[in-house]
């Protein structure tokens, strides 16, 4: 994502880096969170990213040099977190009880259904942190539309 | 080695599935245009593709053979990598969405998956991506021009149809397709009739979201050549086709599941009407006998035959129709088929409907159009979700089912068609007070 110079390449690869979330949710059987991954992030931020790369002045863009100097770095960095996830995978077979949890069908089979699950915990174990990040974000919201209207 | 064959075991049954949807469904979409074609000739008072295979019925056929033969083109500045993946991710995102419907009781590619319906949304939202980024990668105004259009306009009506769902959802109670069809078989009353208004909301937004006339605004030949698809031939162009047509197909079932009843026969629950099992197979052997009796009629030999060829294949179907409801050994089948074929009735229905709307209004303004979504659709769609939830809790309270839900649905409808108009009125009034030359034109161009 960092080492391409053209930004809609970027947004691509991002959108690539979405996905992978949303599929990690899927493995741990979190389908709500899959799927609400896929429509926010995927289906609504990164349309809305895309619509304003598009809109700004690509050419002007490229002639600058951006954080493209740093590519060894964030490849560096990319290539720990590889290592990392490699070794999870690697370890999760080794040691009885460590590494990643692998639920069978049937385990799956008796967890309780998902969406559910984030419901009762959203609106009645977190009911009013909830109703205040929902509140912060109106208040966001309506900000955001009155900087952004035009003074006449 | 041991871990693919148990794979294949478990998931034989779907994967089959999957592949025959993708073999299969070029050629429905094939045939959904020749049905377009004939449609819009039968309106305009003439006679449509009539060349290839009798009524031009081999016409899908031979559209494809040109789309592969035709040159492939890719322009000289185009970004060959993200031109590539474009169109891919659009007959993507449209096929997988595909997965997660069903069609009848029996066939259901991804089975009972908790999230159903939110899959077949989110993943088709998805396409949205090949329509913007193939319009970028074409290096051309007109394409680019088209693909912000189409953004804006995708982003802006997924927003009230997804509030229409949310109302048809507060019925259910759950986000399984197939849950979804049968509390409506065990209330006896489909959402249509307990939530006109959010259907209404969703025919309009699936319009939209498909880009059909009258909101076509980000291919408008006259406007924009052929907006994001300018740049596209042959079998790019083709595959972007396939993925117009295939989310077509997904909308339509998803209206047909949540608010037509799905699967289910008109009236399904009341057993005297049950010779209504009939009329799927009467459809049929009308049809087939037409066939017949055109078939003489026909001008060469090679075409009678193959009339006669269609219409032995509609007995047949109609005797795969006919026996789960005479037959006693066929009994099991009933669920199977007759769902099936209610299932592709309505859905043919709805795109029915579609081609009509088409053929009928002329295209809007795409500020007229940003202003149904914005200052219209989402409003009311939002009215409606209110209403239905305090329309579902007096309905608890009274203790209500079925039909008796109407009760409580009806005033809720009736208020929200009088908010619509309050802001129908509002509007007048806003306008009367502006210039009406003064059209704004965001990314109008």
């Amino acid at each position: 994502m960092v080492t391409r110079r053209n930004v809609v390449h970027g947004a691509i690869f991002l959108i690539t880096a979405l996905l992978a979330t949303a599929g990690i949710f899927l493995q741990l059987r979190a389908e709500f969170l899959f799927i609400v991954q896929i429509i926010l992030y995927v289906g609504g931020i990164m349309v809305l990213f895309v619509f304003v790369i598009m809109l700004v002045n690509l050419d002007v863009a490229l002639q600058q040099i951006q954080f493209a100097r740093k590519k060894w770095v964030a490849l560096l960095v990319a290539l720990a977190l590889a290592a990392q996830v490699g070794l999870m995978f690697w370890s999760s077979g080794k040691m009885p009880g460590q590494g990643l949890p692998v639920l069978t069908a049937a385990a799956a089979a008796s967890l309780p259904p998902n969406s559910e699950t984030v419901a009762h915990s959203l609106f009645e174990s977190y009911l009013l942190p909830f109703e205040i990040a929902s509140i912060l974000l109106l208040v966001a919201m309506i900000g955001a539309v009155v900087m952004a209207k035009k003074r006449t | 080695m041991q871990a693919t064959m148990e794979f294949l075991k478990l998931y034989w049954a779907p994967l089959l599935c999957g592949v025959a949807v993708v073999a299969i469904l070029p050629l429905v979409a094939g045939y959904i245009v020749l049905v377009e074609r004939k449609l819009m000739a039968d309106m305009q008072a003439r006679l449509g593709p009539m060349r290839v295979g009798p009524h031009g019925l081999l016409q899908p056929i031979a559209d494809a053979v040109k789309l592969l033969i035709k040159e492939d083109i890719i322009p000289d500045n185009a970004d060959k990598m993200v031109f590539w993946l474009a169109p891919v991710l659009s007959v993507g995102a449209a096929l997988l969405s595909l997965a997660g419907l069903a069609i009848g009781p029996a066939f259901q590619i991804a089975q009972d998956i908790n999230i159903g319906i939110l899959f077949v949304v989110g993943i088709s939202a998805m396409g949205i991506f090949g329509i913007v980024l193939g319009g970028w990668a074409s290096n051309s105004h007109y394409s680019l021009m088209g693909a912000l259009r189409s953004s804006a306009q995708l982003v802006s009506y997924e927003t009230a149809a997804g509030m229409a769902l949310v109302s048809a959802l507060l019925f259910t109670g759950t986000l399984n397709i197939k849950s979804i069809v049968e509390v409506q078989s065990q209330e006896g009353i489909w959402f249509v009739m307990l939530a006109p208004v959010a259907f209404f909301t969703y025919l309009v937004a699936s319009i939209a979201e498909t880009n059909r006339a009258p909101f076509d605004l980000p291919e408008a030949e006259s406007e924009l050549v052929a907006g994001y698809m300018t740049e596209f031939s042959g079998f790019r162009w083709s595959l972007y086709f396939l993925a117009e047509y295939t989310n077509m197909i997904v909308v339509a079932s998803v209206a047909t599941t949540l608010f037509l009843g799905g699967w289910l026969r008109p009236f399904a629950g009341v057993p005297w009407l049950n010779f209504l099992d009939f009329v799927p197979t009467l459809l049929v052997v009308a049809v087939a006998a037409y066939c017949l009796v055109r078939a003489p009629k026909q001008p060469t030999r090679v075409q009678q035959f193959f009339m006669l060829a269609v219409a032995g294949l509609c007995f047949v179907v109609g005797l795969v129709l006919v026996a789960p409801v005479v037959l006693p050994i066929a009994k099991p089948f009933y669920a199977g088929i007759h769902g099936g074929f209610w299932f592709i009735f309505k859905v043919s229905l709805y795109i029915y409907f579609f081609m009509w709307l088409r053929f009928t209004i002329p295209r809007y303004r795409f500020d007229q159009l940003m202003r149904l979504g914005w200052h219209f659709l989402i409003p009311l769609s939002i009215i409606n979700v209110l209403l239905i939830g305090v329309a579902l809790i007096a309905g608890s309270y009274f203790n209500l089912h079925g039909w008796g839900l109407l009760l409580v649905t009806t005033p809720a409808a009736v208020i929200t068609l009088v908010a619509a108009l309050l802001i129908l009125v509002a509007e007048k009034e806003r306008d009367a007070g502006q210039d009406p030359n003064a059209a704004s034109d965001f990314y109008a161009g």
